[in-house]
């Protein structure tokens, strides 16, 4: 530790960062923007201007960049000299010159750094008289407003953008004060990470499109803690709320998982609790419409039945354990379908095994070597990619200690880091969007991947592996490079995900297992799970209990009912046994947030609530069980899945969750994610609104005028109105972060113990797994050899990040960014079939057709498939595609009412007519 | 010790006499003199007062010079009104330009501070002379936007917010506003 | 009919003409106080705002007659009953005029003051009823100012009953026939002065309902009639305090040319409009500065007071 003076002011702070860095995290006030805690120093703006002092002698001083200056032991400074108030102010004003006035009509207004900065630094009347520049706006799509007038050149988006986050379509042009930061020509913008840019952005240039069309000042938004539920990874979301519906997504710091970042799945997917997929009041077989009374009532005529309960990942644990409960824990089946459901099996095993380390994505930032095995995580778990993107990183970082380069000189570092990146080693069929960081990658079918890992484990054990006759070169020094990345490795980490398979999870593990040997310790293992509840649905689970069984059970026994809850079986099950499954049953009850094809065959369907209008805990893929607060009332015809299961003695999700605490095993510690009770002062809970909410008695005067009781919530810590205790900087429940002074998104760092550390306030959460014993490995993979048909192709499933996920693919601004199901080869093949992108393609004896993308990075004699989603355009059950097919190309038009595949982002794409020999 | 407490009480009781015949009696001469003072009661409504310009009324929501809504719904009014009588939504026609969907002001609970008027940055919002607002049902003290625009500029007929901010509109491009410079061609090498 | 001390007649008319003065110094009140604080006053209902009265009769007879839940609901009723029974029958021993008044007592200044005292209770059990802080606040201290006033008033009076030798007020205005005895007693017509203003808790020394502190002390609870009895008993002091100054300071109807019965109503209205004077000049005191004055000064001052009227006499 150094210590430091700043303004007379002793502190105590780490040698290893820059005075602004250590300035905010001791909670002074100094204003900044080119400066970003993940992005580091570049000194552009002249901002952070302090005097540093010599010694005590010194009176005189020395203007420095905060961001740009090492702390040293014994520095003398001062941010309220006169001189450097004078220099912030000057240079503010200059900043200021081109600002367009626009704030009231600028969605950022209210939450604006570069409002925020522009008062603490004093500026407040343009003395400037020239002419302001100005610049075009484009259209980027349906995610991001553009506003280039209000740009003060800080640099940050590209910066993000392109060095953080990989994009490529953004970039600074033209110089000087006609310095443009857009794309080339107007177009949606690429990369996933691309809703960031409205937060990293210290000003409106670039602001949340979605949110603008409903827009509500930040003052105005109810905020509570909230957990993504577009996949396994569990982001922090701070969702806002204004009369009574969700206004947007903003990320919510958590030092070990999101960070600052979030993806545009969850950022725009969380749409969908507003949208027309929402089912708002029950039905029954008929589709009439039933009061929420008749409902319950109807629900338990129903329930006296036998009945067996169909689970769901995408429900949370209370639903579940609820629903365990109802029918009992014989008669509680999979959600998932029988192959996910054995590869959450091997997830479940590695997360319990001590050979093993499941790390958080900020872990996953400092992995030094990285195998992916055939899972696509930037279409399954896209934050993550965005984490290996900064894990290759660390090469370069090294190469900095060694020059005694700090971290935080971004600029320096990539300067003398160049190309130098840490392996990140990709076995995936097709381009992945993670390639070009990637150091090396295996571009195979699936089994051939699954071969070389088999391969690659052999030699880690210490034989050489036998390739099968056929195998490539490039095969065998793709496993030999990735052997030596490994081994060379101080921190390496094998990923894969219950997309790839279970052999390939397997194979991971078996990988992981071995290098703990090697290394002696545990080795880092991501076993990346499908939806936001996977591992907290596949707890509670019996073994035996697969949906498979399920349909067995109701096919041979004959059960009275069923109920489903929030899950769409056909996304599990090939379409015929899931409608022999509902045909077999008298009584089909299925309580969902939306409107699926499971649920339109319902004798009886229940609306649920969403993550908004409810609380719940989820479980992601490390096993961390984190709690969802409610954002607003929950409107009465819709009550959350446990509700409606109505387990006696479970009141309020808390009890029930105290509940599956004592009741279950792997629960035990689940009620620790509840906010502590010493915490919460007795009779005063904390506010969802801010305390500057407006409004309050002229929202609801329209329909009366007398001003009804605020919704009391008498199930959580916080409360609906601005009464209780203030989010100030130690608040327990951190909602949206403001601090005086700091209205912007960059206040967090008062909530941080120190920038870029954990929340003063704990989170919500807690890890339910104990690592406890040692497994063996799984048995080696062998090739199931089948007739291989040359004219065959086999048939791949592949995920998209708009539209994979159930819930977010009924999104509005996600539907924009969607595509049909389509199929994907080579231009060899391509060629062959003389087909071009857009056109339809047979699969034949199956009668399934889809559209085409030709992708030039697909190998040889495999197509790859993306299934769609049920919720718009065209789609297909990924479960009815055999494993290979003959294709053919149809002499029709596509259809009309699909959404095509022209929005669709993938790296390897071919758009142009083939079949004239044009290859690009 | 005790002549001096008994000092004291007397000098207190004189004190008192004193007071009584001096601050008393003067006090009631000087009220009863009033009697013959003019009074200061207008009596509304036969006789109707002069109301200033910048007294604050009813209040009203205006258009720009070019007659459209001047208010683009920045909710800094709303934020501003200190018993929260003021709601609005925000959202934009095809020219570009911000509006507020509904604009509710419950005049039950307005205490007319003219704050909304002193926060509005395009002098939408305005307080007006007008003060007779009273009904018989306090619902009918819920005033929407139908019922606040008027068709005119209110008390500042030049301003027009669109024609100073940077954002461009239909009818008012990029560099069209004041003090403003054509648009950047970002392809050009000229300096 | 005959028209004499005691006779039906003279009964009716003097609680009729006592009642319905109380009621229109409502409105002679508010104007007059209007004009010394440079206002009209209510000038709206009937000529010169006249019907005011009416008009404010009608609402408070069509307001809700509530009863809190929490009050004792038969003290809480009974309280404004006592105060309007008390003052009236006070009124009962005031001569008016020759002839006109309802009875010739012999004991009629220990009568007033006896009912003086009866009036203490009703306000203490409207305060107490209430079951209310400020109510009780209130009647806490209307119970010691009226308690402590009383004993400056009987002995203020003294001194009259002593020059006159008889405690009948007629009696006390037929010796008033040569010289009033607001001369001789100027002292004691001062200390009963304050201390009927203090007894009919009129300002300034409306303590027990000072709105700025205790909210309406004792009638926070009242609405509608009830709290129209506790305020037309107000006025009905404050006719009677006048009255009481009249006939005894001030030689009662007795004054040349006119009739007797208008001297004593000009004279009485006098002292009605000094109280609404007061009312319009003078702040109120502190609790503890009124207990002070009361006790450290008037007590002492009227005590000698007596001592030299006896003095006096006895020379």
């Amino acid at each position: 530790m150094a210590k430091i003076t700043v303004d007379g002011q002793c502190y105590e702070v780490d040698p290893a960062n820059n005075l602004l860095q250590e300035c905010l995290s001791q909670g002074l006030d100094l204003p900044y923007f080119c400066w970003h805690p993940c992005m580091g120093s570049v000194g552009a703006c002249r901002q952070c201007a302090v005097k540093q002092y010599r010694d005590e002698d010194d009176k005189t001083g020395t203007l420095v960049m905060a961001c740009m200056t090492p702390v040293t032991d014994g520095a003398i400074l001062s941010i309220e000299d006169d001189q450097a108030k004078a220099f912030r102010a000057g240079v503010i004003e200059g900043l200021m010159t081109s600002h367009p006035h626009d704030c009231p009509v600028c969605e950022e207004g209210g939450e604006c750094h570069l409002q925020d900065m522009t008062l603490m630094s004093g500026h407040n009347y343009r003395r400037f008289d020239k002419r302001k520049v100005t610049h075009r706006n484009q259209d980027l799509g349906p995610f991001l407003n553009h506003e280039m007038n209000r740009c003060i050149t800080c640099y940050r988006c590209v910066r993000f953008y392109n060095d953080y986050a990989g994009g490529k379509d953004l970039s600074a042009q033209a110089s000087h004060h006609h310095t443009y930061f857009g794309r080339f020509e107007a177009g949606t913008l690429e990369s996933e990470f691309s809703g960031n840019l409205a937060e990293v952005c210290p000003t409106g240039v670039f602001t949340d499109k979605p949110f603008s069309e409903h827009y509500a000042r930040k003052w105005d938004l109810e905020a509570a803690p909230a957990v993504c539920t577009g996949c396994a990874i569990g982001c922090n979301t701070s969702p806002g709320e204004r009369y009574g519906s969700l206004r947007r997504i903003v990320n919510r710091y958590h030092s070990d998982i999101n960070g600052y970042f979030l993806c545009d799945r969850g950022r725009f997917g969380a749409h969908y609790v507003n949208s027309d997929f929402r089912l708002r009041s029950a039905k029954d077989s008929s589709g009439m419409t039933l009061s929420s009374e008749e409902a319950s009532i109807a629900f338990a005529r129903d329930t006296q039945k036998r009945l067996i309960g169909i689970g769901s990942p995408r429900a949370s644990v209370e639903a579940n354990f609820a629903l365990r409960r109802l029918v009992g824990e014989d008669n509680f089946y999979a959600g998932f379908s029988d192959s996910d459901y054995e590869a959450m099996q091997v997830l479940l095993n590695s997360l319990q095994d001590q050979d093993f380390n499941c790390p958080s994505l900020k872990q996953v930032e400092s992995a030094d070597a990285v195998l992916i095995i055939g899972e696509d995580v930037t279409n399954t778990a896209p934050r993550m990619a965005l984490s290996l993107r900064q894990s290759v990183r660390v090469a370069a970082y090294e190469l900095a200690d060694k020059a005694r380069i700090p971290q935080w000189q971004d600029a320096a570092v990539r300067e003398i880091a160049q190309e130098t990146r840490s392996p990140l080693c990709i076995f995936a069929t097709g381009a992945t969007r993670l390639d070009d960081v990637a150091t090396l990658r295996l571009n195979a079918s699936r089994e051939d991947l699954l071969e070389a890992a088999e391969a690659l484990f052999v030699r880690l054990s210490g034989d050489s592996p036998h390739y099968r006759e056929g195998v490539t070169g490039r095969t065998m020094q793709a496993v030999e490079e990735t052997y030596a990345a490994l081994l060379a490795a101080k921190k390496p980490l094998i990923i894969s995900g219950v997309h790839a398979g279970v052999e390939a999870m397997r194979l991971a593990s078996n990988i992981a297992k071995r290098l703990a040997k090697i290394r002696e310790s545990s080795c880092d293992l991501v076993l990346l799970a499908a939806e936001h509840n996977s591992v907290g649905h596949a707890l509670l689970l019996e073994e035996k209990n697969s949906l498979g069984s399920a349909f067995n059970r109701l096919k041979d026994e004959g059960c009275d009912g069923l109920i489903v809850i929030e899950n769409d079986l056909y996304n599990r099950a090939p379409t015929s046994i899931v409608q022999a499954a509902l045909k077999s049953v008298d009584t089909c009850i299925v309580i969902d947030q939306i409107e699926t094809p499971t649920a339109r065959h319902a004798s009886l369907v229940l609306p649920s609530t969403s993550f908004v209008e409810s609380a719940n805990v989820l479980v992601n893929y490390e096993g961390r069980a984190q709690l969802s607060f409610q954002l607003s009332p929950c409107p009465e015809s819709l009550k959350p899945v446990e509700r409606w299961l109505n387990v006696e003695g479970s009141e309020s999700t808390e009890s029930l969750i105290r509940r599956c605490s004592t009741e279950l095993a792997p629960f035990s510690e689940l009620d620790k994610c509840l906010p502590h009770p010493s915490s919460v002062v007795p009779g005063a809970k904390f506010p969802r609104m801010s305390h500057r909410a407006s409004g309050r008695t002229a929202m609801n005067a329209d329909r009366n005028v007398h001003e009804g009781k605020q919704t009391l919530d008498d199930n959580s810590v916080m409360s609906f109105s601005m009464e209780g205790i203030q989010p100030l900087r130690d608040a327990t429940v951190l909602g949206s972060s403001w601090a005086p002074q700091w209205n912007s998104n960059q206040s967090i760092s008062k909530f941080q113990n120190e920038v870029n550390g954990a929340l003063k306030q704990r989170n919500s959460e807690i890890h339910l797994i104990t690592r406890n014993s040692h497994l063996d490995y799984y048995p080696s993979y062998s090739r199931t050899e089948g007739q291989s048909d040359e004219h065959k192709y086999l048939l791949q499933a592949v995920q998209q990040i708009f539209g994979s996920d159930e819930l977010s693919a009924r999104s509005k601004p996600v539907q924009s960014r969607m595509s049909d199901c389509y199929i994907a080869f080579n231009v060899e093949s391509a060629k062959q079939l003389g087909a071009t992108t857009g056109d339809s393609i047979e699969l034949q004896d199956t009668g399934v057709e889809l559209t085409l993308v030709v992708r030039a990075d697909v190998p040889d004699g495999v197509a790859l498939v993306y299934p769609g989603s049920s919720a718009t355009g065209l789609s297909v059950n990924r479960f009815d595609l055999p494993k290979a097919a003959q294709l053919s190309r149809l002499d029709k038009a596509n259809s009309e009412y699909g959404l095509g595949v022209s929005s669709l982002v993938v790296d390897d794409r071919v758009d142009v007519e083939v079949t004239t020999g044009a290859i690009l | 010790m005790s002549t001096l407490i008994k000092k004291s009480l007397f000098a207190k009781l004189l004190a008192l006499v004193k007071d009584t015949l001096t601050s008393q009696v003067v006090s009631l001469w000087k009220v009863f003199r009033h009697l013959w003072v003019a009074t200061d009661t207008v009596q509304y409504p036969e006789q109707q007062p002069y109301m200033f310009p910048r007294w604050r009324g009813r209040i009203i929501l205006t258009r720009d010079p070019e007659g459209e809504e001047r208010c683009v719904a920045c909710n800094l009014c709303a934020v501003a009104c200190p018993v929260d009588c003021i709601a609005l939504q925000k959202t934009e026609d095809e020219a570009g330009r911000w509006y507020p969907e509904f604009f509710r002001i419950n005049f039950s609970r307005c205490i007319m501070c003219g704050f909304c008027e002193e926060a509005c940055p395009t002098n939408a919002i305005q307080l007006t002379p007008d003060f007779e607002m009273a009904e018989y049902k306090r619902q009918d003290m819920v005033w929407e936007k139908e019922d606040l625009l008027i068709s005119g500029t209110g008390k500042y007929h030049e301003s027009n917010f669109y024609r100073v901010s940077g954002k461009a509109i239909k009818g008012k491009d990029k560099g069209e506003a004041r003090n403003e410079s054509s648009p950047v061609d970002v392809r050009s090498l000229l300096p | 009919m005959n028209w004499e001390v005691g006779s039906g007649l003279n009964i009716a008319s003097v609680l009729i003409v006592v009642i319905v003065i109380a009621a229109m110094l409502i409105w002679v009140e508010r104007r007059l106080l209007g004009f010394w604080q440079d206002r009209l006053g209510p000038n709206r209902v009937g000529p010169f705002g006249l019907l005011q009265v009416v008009a404010d009769m009608i609402k408070i007879f069509t307001k809700e007659d509530w009863v809190p839940p929490f009050s004792d609901r038969f003290s809480f009723v009974l309280a404004p009953g006592i105060i309007m029974i008390v003052i009236l029958m006070s009124f009962s021993v005031i001569p008016f005029a020759p002839g006109v008044g309802v009875i010739n007592s012999n004991i009629a200044v220990l009568f007033v003051l006896a009912m003086a005292s009866l009036g203490a209770y009703s306000v203490m059990l409207g305060g107490l009823s209430s079951n209310n802080k400020y109510a009780l606040l209130g009647s806490l201290r209307a119970a010691a100012q009226m308690v402590s006033y009383e004993v400056f008033m009987g002995i203020s009076l003294l001194g009259v009953v002593a020059l006159a030798g008889s405690f009948n007020l007629r009696e006390i205005v037929v010796a008033q026939e040569n010289g009033w005895f607001i001369v001789p007693q100027f002292v004691g017509f001062v200390i009963f002065l304050i201390a009927g203003v203090a007894e009919s808790h009129r300002l300034p020394f409306d303590i027990p309902e000072a709105e700025q502190e205790i909210c309406a002390g004792y009638h926070t609870e009242y609405s509608g009639m009830k709290f129209g009895m506790f305020f037309v008993g107000e006025y009905l002091g404050l006719v009677l305090i006048s009255s009481l100054i009249t006939v005894l300071f001030f030689g009662g109807w007795h004054g040349p040319l006119l009739p007797p019965i208008v001297w004593f109503v000009i004279k009485a209205a006098i002292f009605i409009a000094f109280f609404i004077l007061l009312r319009a000049a003078i702040p109120r005191p502190r609790y503890d500065q009124l207990m002070t004055y009361g006790w450290l000064f008037l007590l002492p001052l009227s005590l000698l007071n007596l001592l030299i009227t006896g003095a006096l006499i006895l020379l």
